[in-house]
């Protein structure tokens, strides 16, 4: 089957129910998104398809073709997505960095569709994406300087 | 909203640190010079090596290598800043990479390559410094060789050493190779504090850019030519052997390549992760009864609390308590603490490839040289044909310092029946119940307050299994009179506390349950329990939480800054609105004291966290802005641990598999956390760790402010808060 990856048609020899998470990773080769905890209960493996927040370990691969799916690799060819990774830079968020993936690309999502959230907006955009580092506090801080909120 | 350090106090820092510290700071040069200086590793074409840490190319440009493990804490970042601050390059230019294993990249004064322990700046507060300081020297050397001028009427400024007379400039780039023949200098002198350009500027992360758009490379990420892909079928229980397997429905499933039997199981290799677990899943392998059949955490919590009330090992004594009569008031009071799991972020993985050369290894580990070797031990190798290749770590927090190597061991033991190169991924729930945990805990106290309300007598009998004990590591922990492992009272038997009459008692049985150091290690426990008790003597004396530590904190005046700090910031003592309340722990750990003061309420009868201002005595202040995030990390990680976490087993096997049964923090409940720093001159201490043993404490004593209810029982999801209190 076909997948459309950041722009890109991939053509990927895999069983209709291999989660979409290992599909881009070890098929196509984008080691961006992250593997977690294979559940939907991290967030790590957070892409878009056609521009909603999805849990790549739980999207069977053969949902999305067809379907444009972006991952953390080009989140910043776009403005917003640009944006927000260099709020992340400003406000120095990551420290092990292996939750960030996710947690941009939901962030993302939730500045496509409300540009000016407040704090219980972001609780709930954020809450399924999990941080062992503590980074939670500079994750709000970085939604709303690129929120200018 | 977060942790910006006192400007001020940075600025008296400075002022200050000159006098004060020059004697520690410039200690340390000779051991670099005769041990480190002249060892130079092997460049990569078109680069030179001034010496280990410092190669530079022909452009320019400054690599310099870390035998460090970058799993968050940012040691890329303060290694950087330590080589900048000497090098005189503009150390946001610097490309940092993780170095190999080798004995020069041994942490000073031992014998070990290893990340941990939070001693990465403490340790390579001097040795970054001058690895930055022998490489200039050897570059001014060459220029002066170069221009036909003395040595001293040069001087090295951004990236190039000057003539000052002349105004002639040669990058390093230009002098790189011939610096690179010259001998190294016996000595050099470093920097007077007052000098410093980058040492207490809070400095913006090298490694920020690669972790925001996926191309940061975490050991999961590691891909070779025709690398292949191996889940492992481990025992269900602790210690069990294998019986039997049947490997005809693994080899049934797409992508699979080969089901083979490895000491810790059966692994099955497949062409991708997904056909791995699959096969993995479909293996159903029969295995013996082990030594851990049969084990409950909840029958060892109460055969803990029979133990405690037995005399145990000695730990520490002060003074007599059995010969303290009288006093107005006897307190007694059991605490009880979890297993608990490191639950990083990225789960275990290793990838190996065997060549003819030898063994590669790549791993996100905290524990090169022990790898290494028990690389080779399974390997079959001589260590010298093991090469360690160190990736970011998608967290680490201790489960990555594997004190058996036993993720990197069985990973060997897995690829060296292939020649194409295999990585062992364990799932989440692999992670989880793979063990080596926190170890579960049991405290019981009794103290004997005077008339003035403070106590005169003070005992604890601290239950628990040691974390050293057994391994490798054993000579640098376990006291050879008492037999004891530090770990099973650190932060305990040292009671900062002007007490009269103390006794600090361990029991550390062996359980067949797989212990490790978790972030603090020790004081993770004892932090909470010390720290609680105190609260409950205070209590008990009528007396402000605060003031009565500050009383017995006499002779502890990193103690009593950290509290007056973090007390003075969260406004201790000033009202609050109605539903809520402040508590306060102050402890000491890996060297430095960090005081906390959380502030709860309760948002539909369970225990809500707002904020935490936590302040920090850590010594010189290399980055405060990585001192912050670690404040801000230790603080959010210790409070997923307080409110939710805990590993329970019953007849062996660990009930929790994944995030929904193993809670943690998340956006919604993270408090605003506050970071404070201590000015000081003093020579830096850990930073990583010391954050996270007062946090349960300090969040406990604030429900009991709240609720009249003390939590005795980590954690704090088991305690009704609104009930009665007694």
């Amino acid at each position: 089957m076909k997948l459309d990856i950041n722009g890109q048609l991939h053509e990927v020899d895999a069983p209709a129910d291999m989660p979409l998470l290992w599909a881009i990773r070890d098929l196509v080769g984008l080691t961006g998104t992250k593997y977690g905890c294979g559940a939907g209960l991290c967030g790590a493996c957070t892409v878009h398809v056609d521009g909603a927040p999805t849990r790549s370990c739980l999207m069977p691969v053969s949902a999305v073709a067809g379907k444009k799916i972006t991952t953390i690799e080009a989140i910043g060819h776009t403005p917003l997505g640009k944006k927000v990774q260099e709020a992340w830079i400003a406000e120095d968020v990551p420290q092990c960095g292996y939750c960030q993936s996710g947690q941009i690309m939901s962030a993302v999502a939730l500045l496509h569709t409300k540009p000016a959230p407040n704090d219980e907006d972001i609780n709930s955009a954020m809450n399924g994406n999990l941080c062992r580092c503590g980074t939670y506090n500079r994750i709000r801080k970085a939604i709303h300087r690129a929120a200018g909120t | 909203m977060s942790a910006e350090p006192n400007a001020v106090s940075r600025r008296t820092l400075l002022k200050t640190a000159g006098a004060a510290a020059g004697g520690l700071l410039f200690g340390f040069t000779l051991p670099f010079a005769a041990v480190r200086g002249a060892v130079r590793a092997h460049a990569p074409a078109g680069a030179a090596a001034l010496n280990a840490f410092v190669h530079i190319r022909t452009d320019g440009s400054v690599t310099l290598l870390v035998g460090k493990s970058e799993m968050g804490q940012g040691v890329f970042t303060g290694y950087a800043q330590l080589l900048g601050e000497e090098l005189e390059v503009d150390w946001q230019t610097v490309r940092v990479e993780s170095a190999p294993a080798a004995p020069v990249y041994n942490v000073p004064g031992l014998p070990v390559q290893f990340t941990g322990g939070s001693m990465s700046v403490a340790s390579g507060f001097t040795a970054m410094r001058e690895a930055g300081a022998y490489a200039r020297s050897l570059l001014i050397a060459a220029a002066a060789e170069s221009l036909g001028v003395p040595v001293a009427e040069l001087h090295a400024e951004n990236g190039a050493v000057i003539h000052g007379a002349t105004g002639r400039r040669l990058g390093y780039g230009a002098l790189a190779a011939r610096a690179a023949q010259l001998p190294a200098p016996n000595a050099v002198a470093l920097k007077a504090p007052s000098e410093w350009k980058l040492i207490g500027k809070p400095l913006k992360r090298v490694d920020t850019r690669e972790k925001v758009n996926g191309r940061a490379g975490f050991g999961l990420d590691v891909r070779l030519k025709d690398l292949h892909f191996a889940m492992v079928s481990r025992a269900p229980s602790f210690g069990a052997k294998l019986a039997s397997f049947d490997a005809v429905p693994a080899k049934a499933v797409a992508g699979v390549v080969a089901v083979v039997e490895v000491p810790s199981g059966v692994a099955v290799i497949a062409t991708n992760t997904w056909a791995a677990r699959q096969g993995r899943d479909a293996l159903k392998p029969v295995w013996h009864d082990g030594p851990a059949t049969g084990f409950s955490s909840s029958a060892l919590a109460s055969e803990y609390a029979k133990r405690a009330a037995t005399p145990g090992t000695l730990a520490h004594s002060k003074g007599d308590v059995a010969a303290v009569a009288g006093g107005t008031q006897r307190l007694e009071a059991d605490y009880a603490t979890p297993y608990l799991a490191h639950a990083s972020m990225e789960p275990l993985n290793c990838t190996v490839a065997f060549t003819s050369e030898g063994c590669d290894v790549y791993a996100g580990t905290q524990m090169q040289s022990p790898d290494r070797l028990a690389a080779a031990a399974a390997a079959g190798l001589a260590p010298e044909k093991v090469r360690i290749h160190t990736t970011y770590l998608g967290g680490g927090f201790g489960r990555r310092a594997a004190a058996t190597s036993d993720f990197v061991r069985e990973a060997v033991s897995v690829a060296q029946k292939f020649t194409f190169p295999v990585m062992t991924v364990w799932s989440r729930e692999d992670d989880m119940r793979g063990g080596f945990y926190r170890p579960q805990s049991h405290s019981r106290f009794a103290a004997t307050l005077g008339a003035d309300g403070f106590p005169v007598a003070w005992s604890h009998t601290q239950v628990v299994q040691p974390v050293i004990k057994g391994t490798p590591f054993e000579a640098m922990a376990v006291d050879p009179k008492t037999g004891l492992d530090a770990t099973t009272h650190e932060g305990a038997s040292e009671l900062p506390y002007s007490i009269a009459n103390v006794r600090v008692e361990v029991h550390d049985d062996a359980k067949p349950v797989p212990v490790l150091w978790w972030r603090s290690v020790g004081h993770s426990n004892t932090g909470f329990v010390v720290e609680s008790f105190v609260d409950e003597c205070a209590h008990a004396a009528g007396k402000d939480p605060l003031a009565y530590r500050l009383a017995m904190l006499a002779d502890k005046p990193r103690h009593r800054a950290a509290l007056e700090l973090a007390a003075a910031k969260a406004g201790w003592g000033t009202p609050l609105p109605k539903g809520r309340a402040r508590g306060i722990a102050v402890h000491e750990s890996f060297g430095s004291v960090v005081a906390e003061v959380a502030e709860v309420s309760l948002e539909g009868g369970l225990p809500r966290v707002h904020r935490v201002v936590a302040a920090i005595h850590c010594g010189v202040a290399v980055n405060p802005n990585l001192i912050a995030q670690q404040l801000e990390s230790a603080v959010t990680y210790g409070l997923s641990a307080a409110l939710y976490g805990e590993i329970t087993l019953e007849d062996g096997r660990v009930q929790q598999s994944n995030f929904n049964d193993y809670e943690v923090v998340r956006q919604g409940a993270a408090p605003l956390v506050e970071a404070y720093i201590v000015p000081s001159a003093d020579a830096p201490t850990g930073v990583g760790e010391p954050g996270l043993p007062p946090v349960a404490a300090a969040t406990g004593n604030a429900l009991f402010a709240l609720t009249g209810i003390r939590a005795r029982r980590l954690p704090l999801k088991h305690t009704d808060f609104t009930a009665k209190p007694a």
